[in-house]
């Protein structure tokens, strides 16, 4: 067989020296920060984020002048047999919320991992900054990177930067937690790694612009598919393979757990969209989408109940990215084209992605502010929280704000993102999603309310500080947040798939008002199966509520404990690993059913 | 059946025979020299599918470095196996686990005996494009030139996992001493042979990095074996691991990614592309690149396998 | 058979055991010698891969060779990274679990600690 040929056309365009430099500026920033070391490494590391955010708005700003997108040949070399970057309308948003985010947490972290007058260098600080900055690196490459190997090689530079970031504080507990997220994560970048072989020997290269033109359902394909994405699921943590999440982004030191369940999670979950979107779209995905959408609603199920049985604040932010990842998934059979039989790059993508985006900015925030509060209080005991809101308020509005946004109150870009899917349920008939899609909210908006009743409400001691809060942590904590509230005011449809257009569909008024529905639903979900302390949060009428909903939420309870109890025999080792293999076989076997 | 293909089924069914051997085990130490037999097996293998750079790689990695430092991890783990043994899983979840495997492993081989025939492949493109190098390895051409990217990358998967192994260190004896010191008895036969084997050593790693540029090996291959030259030295007592705060070893770590991107980006005014090289000066450029990732990559490696800093300055 | 047929049938097998020993075996190490088995076993399938291409002269395609000595590369960093890792737990603790269950690793919270 003659060599492939490269894609017609492929060719450097302008400003795609860009894509070159978001990458290569953190690694020589990396570099440079190991050989300097100390506080130099910090200065090294602060000094790159305003240069990258530059290049992130830089490729925005020429992504729209040039409306197609942006490509590097490396070396010159064109696939197959080079590499080359490209940059969509996915790629330049996702780099920006990135550059966003891992500037607001240079700036919290300033105060945590400084180094510590009198010493030239400290480990903390030396080990948390080059691997701040690496993951920054990491992810850009996953953004750009158009080949399926490095992809791999990226994802991996990813894992290895956020592990010991896990467990910088050395203690016990997150030792552990980084080991289990470490071999989880090689268990599922393997599997990733021999469809690539498969797919290589299929079709003679790993471009995805290439592969996505030349890929049909043969059985080496059809196996390919079933592994990595399995294996992708992995590392996003995707119920039910979601052992690793809970201990590793609690237990992280704040500004950590912000990247972590922020970002991090994002880059695994940003190549399922491109296999799927682009390298398997000829593949039968019908039952597949169907599938990946049910596991995100049972990940908002589980995640949601068992954030709120928490009894830390850390551990029920931690378990309510279990169910915002979920909340990514819905986005498959909304985004499924029966014409066409594919998934179709339109609203339910724009929205996904969306809610990606939002999740990032608020979720950072969140920890970054729950970080404060535990710093602050020395505990993070939710029922312990009473008086918080008063002795840090900022603190705690940050909190708040995040919260809001993550539940989709407008104008934030989860509201617009909730309204995309929804739109697109609607058009393709799947009311079921819709009914999942709200019920997220709903759910989003009870721990959002729970842990806002318990630190709103008086203390029942004057609360002492251990430490005082940073003002810069508080601003850059409520700065991400408002990012997240306001998002749904960026220029998206630019960049986003959507064939009407983004913009809500219903006038501002309408929309807030329709928001209070969650809310209020949300409220009564938390009342049910919140942690309580001793007295009830002083919620109007309290008492008279409690005295009425007392069976309910014996009720309630009784119907949580399962779940909690399947929660935690998932979160065993042999269970998740069965599980991961098992979804596998079922992808493979989908997949393959569908095919003839 | 020939000759051949006899001798392929039989080296096949002993390296399966090991595999299973070093899962099946009892005790970690002896599935982990189960694993180091597996590793230099698996070279042949290798060398049966004509891939000799590779073999080089799996013989070094596989059987070699990665061999002695899970020989080493077991040593130290000795005493926990017995209580962490009895976590074994119930009948129900192994029956299962192995079902699931077989399933993936026969989904896999499925997947491998129907690939396209005939096979799509680059060498022709590599071929044709061996001239924008001048070097007569296709393997280091691609590693070098088509996929520079990963190859840089992938130095600084190492660096990294450096600073993450770096990072588990107590906080006061950060800038200290990665591992124990060791002590051997200067007369014994390790001293003996870490005197002895180096200057060989030494002399042999470089020609694999050297023949690298026309015939089987390169930096890689070669680092790894300056590696064990080195650990050699230092298990035997001779020279101790540097302190981590050091910054000549720190520049020495990041040596070849470092020049590796410098040359990169010179590629913007000099070549014609990032990661391009002038064809008249492209095999000097990647030699020099080269010569700094295998000094690199030897003393990543090394440091990997001695560990976290364990002892301040001086210890 | 041929060649690449026997090896490719043997890196499935091998990548199976793998898998096997990093669900099943509860010892850490064990489960980071079976990742190595796992991994070598898709190595194996990508040099099958090469063997397959052979063409214009060369024994292999060069391009998979190349990528398995790249994924080689990061194996081995993963298996430094989790071994450290794994030693300074049992440093720590005195004990080498990922059983949360176990006495090492229950609770979160500093201050219970």
């Amino acid at each position: 067989m003659p060599y492939p040929a490269s894609v017609p056309g492929d060719v450097t365009t302008t400003g795609g020296f860009l894509l070159v430099l978001s990458v290569v500026i953190p690694v020589a920033g990396v570099l440079l920060a190991f050989v300097l070391g100390g506080r130099q490494a910090e200065r090294v590391v602060l000094a790159t984020m305003p240069l990258g955010l530059v290049i992130a708005l830089a490729i925005l700003v020429t992504l729209r002048q040039a409306g197609a997108p942006l490509i590097y040949l490396l070396g010159g070399w064109a696939p197959p047999l080079g590499v080359a970057l490209r940059a969509d309308g996915l790629s330049a948003v996702m780099m920006a919320i990135t550059a966003v985010v891992i500037g607001a947490v240079g700036v919290f972290a300033r105060v945590d991992f400084r180094t510590p007058r009198g010493s030239i260098e400290a480990r903390a600080p030396f080990a948390f900054w080059i691997l701040l900055l690496a993951i920054w690196g990491a992810l850009n490459m996953v953004f750009l990177g158009g080949d399926l190997f490095t992809l791999y090689v990226a994802l991996e530079l990813l894992t290895f930067s956020a592990v010991p970031l896990v467990c910088l504080d050395g203690r016990a507990e997150t030792l552990q937690a980084a080991l289990r997220y470490l071999l989880f994560a090689l268990l599922g970048a393997v599997l990733y790694l021999v469809g690539t072989a498969l797919l290589y020997g299929s079709y003679g290269t790993l471009d995805i612009v290439l592969l996505s033109r030349r890929v049909h359902a043969e059985p080496a394909t059809v196996v390919a598919a079933a592994l990595m994405t399995a294996g992708l699921l992995a590392k996003t943590a995707l119920f039910p393979l979601h052992l690793w999440l809970p201990p590793a982004h609690a237990g992280a030191p704040a500004a950590a757990s912000a990247v972590l369940s922020g970002l991090v999670v994002k880059g695994s979950f940003f190549i399922v969209i491109r296999l799927w979107f682009d390298v398997f779209a000829d593949l039968p995905s019908f039952v597949l989408a169907q599938l990946l959408a049910a596991l995100g609603a049972a990940a908002i199920l589980f995640g949601s109940v068992v954030a709120l049985r928490q009894e830390r604040l850390k551990l029920l932010v931690a378990y309510s990215t279990l169910a915002q990842i979920g909340y990514l998934f819905l986005m498959f059979p909304l985004a499924f084209d029966a014409g066409s039989t594919r998934l179709a790059s339109g609203g339910a993508l724009a929205g996904g992605l969306l809610q990606a985006i939002s999740h990032a900015a608020a979720k950072a925030a969140m920890f970054m502010s729950a970080g404060l509060i535990y710093a602050a209080l020395g505990h993070d005991r939710i029922v312990g929280l009473g008086g918080v809101g008063r002795a840090l308020p900022v603190s705690v509005f940050a909190f708040a704000l995040g919260g809001v946004a993550l539940v989709g109150v407008p104008p934030s870009g989860a509201y617009l993102a909730k309204e995309l899917l929804l739109q697109a349920a609607s058009a393709t008939e799947q009311w079921w999603w819709a009914v999942v899609i709200q019920a997220g909210g709903i759910f989003t908006s009870s721990y959002v309310l729970l842990v806002l009743a318990h630190a709103l409400a008086p203390a029942d001691a004057s609360i002492t500080l251990r430490a005082p809060v940073g003002r810069i942590q508080e601003a850059s904590a409520a700065a991400l947040a408002l990012c997240s509230l306001l998002l749904g005011l960026a220029p998206w449809q630019a960049y986003l798939p959507a064939p009407d257009g983004i913009a809500p569909s219903t006038p501002a008024l309408e929309a807030l008002s329709a928001s209070l529905w969650p809310l209020l639903g949300g409220a009564a979900v938390a009342i049910l199966l919140g942690r309580k302390g001793d007295r009830l949060p002083r919620i109007p009428l309290g008492q008279v509520v409690a005295a009425t909903v007392g069976p309910a939420r014996r009720a309630a309870l009784a119907l949580s404990r399962p779940i909690e109890r399947i929660d935690n025999m998932l979160r065993q080792w042999p269970a998740a690993g069965l599980s991961l293999l098992a979804l596998a076989v079922l992808l493979g076997a989908a997949l393959l059913a569908a095919s003839r | 059946m020939t000759v051949a293909s006899a001798l392929e089924m039989a080296l096949a069914a002993v390296v399966l025979g090991v595999a299973t051997w070093t899962i099946a085990a009892r005790e970690t130490f002896a599935a982990v020299v189960g694993f180091v037999t597996y590793g230099l097996l698996l070279a042949l293998i290798w060398v049966r599918l004509d891939a000799v750079d590779v073999a080089l790689v799996e013989a070094a990695i596989g059987g070699g470095l990665g061999g002695v430092l899970l020989l080493g991890a077991a040593a130290r783990l000795r005493v926990t196996e017995t209580p962490t043994a009895t976590e074994r899983p119930s009948a129900t979840v192994r029956v299962g686990a192995a079902l699931l495997s077989a399933a993936v492993a026969a989904a896999l081989a499925t997947g491998v005996i129907l690939l396209p025939d005939p096979a799509p492949t680059l060498a022709p493109a590599a071929a044709a494009n061996a001239t924008a190098t001048g070097l007569g390895n296709p393997v280091t051409n691609v590693l070098m030139a088509f996929r520079a990217m990963d190859t840089m990358l992938e130095k600084v998967v190492l660096l990294l996992a450096l600073v993450g192994v770096w990072s588990l260190a107590p906080d006061r004896l950060w800038g200290g001493h990665p591992g124990p010191r060791h002590r051997a008895d200067p007369l014994g036969t390790l001293a003996f042979l870490a005197r002895l084997l180096p200057p060989v050593g030494i002399v042999v790693g470089i020609y694999v990095f050297w023949t690298g540029k026309d015939h089987p090996g390169g930096a890689f291959q070669g680092g790894t074996i300056l590696a064990a030259m080195w650990l050699l030295v230092m298990m035997a007592g001779i020279a101790d691991a540097p302190q981590v705060s050091s910054r000549r070893l720190r520049i020495v770590l990041i040596a070849g990614p470092g020049i590796f991107l410098a040359v990169g980006l010179a590629g913007f005014a000099i070549g014609s592309a990032f990661l391009a090289y002038p064809v008249a000066y492209a095999k000097p450029l990647i030699l020099g690149i080269e010569v700094a990732m295998t000094l690199t990559i030897a003393a990543t490696l090394g440091l990997l396998l001695a560990g976290a800093p364990e002892r301040s300055a001086g210890q | 058979m041929s060649a690449a047929i026997v090896f490719g049938l043997c890196g499935a097998a091998v990548a199976g055991l793998g898998l096997y020993g990093l669900i099943a075996d509860p010892r850490p190490l064990r489960k980071i010698v079976a990742f190595n088995l796992l991994g070598s076993g898709v190595f194996m399938v990508f040099g099958v891969v090469a063997r397959r291409g052979a063409a214009s002269g060369f024994g292999g395609d060069p391009v998979p060779q190349a990528l398995v000595i790249t994924g080689v590369v990061v194996a081995f960093s993963a298996t430094a990274l989790a071994v450290a890792l794994l030693l300074r737990l049992f440093q720590v603790t005195g004990s080498a679990t990922l059983n949360t269950e176990a006495p090492a690793g229950t609770g979160t919270d500093p201050a219970d600690a």
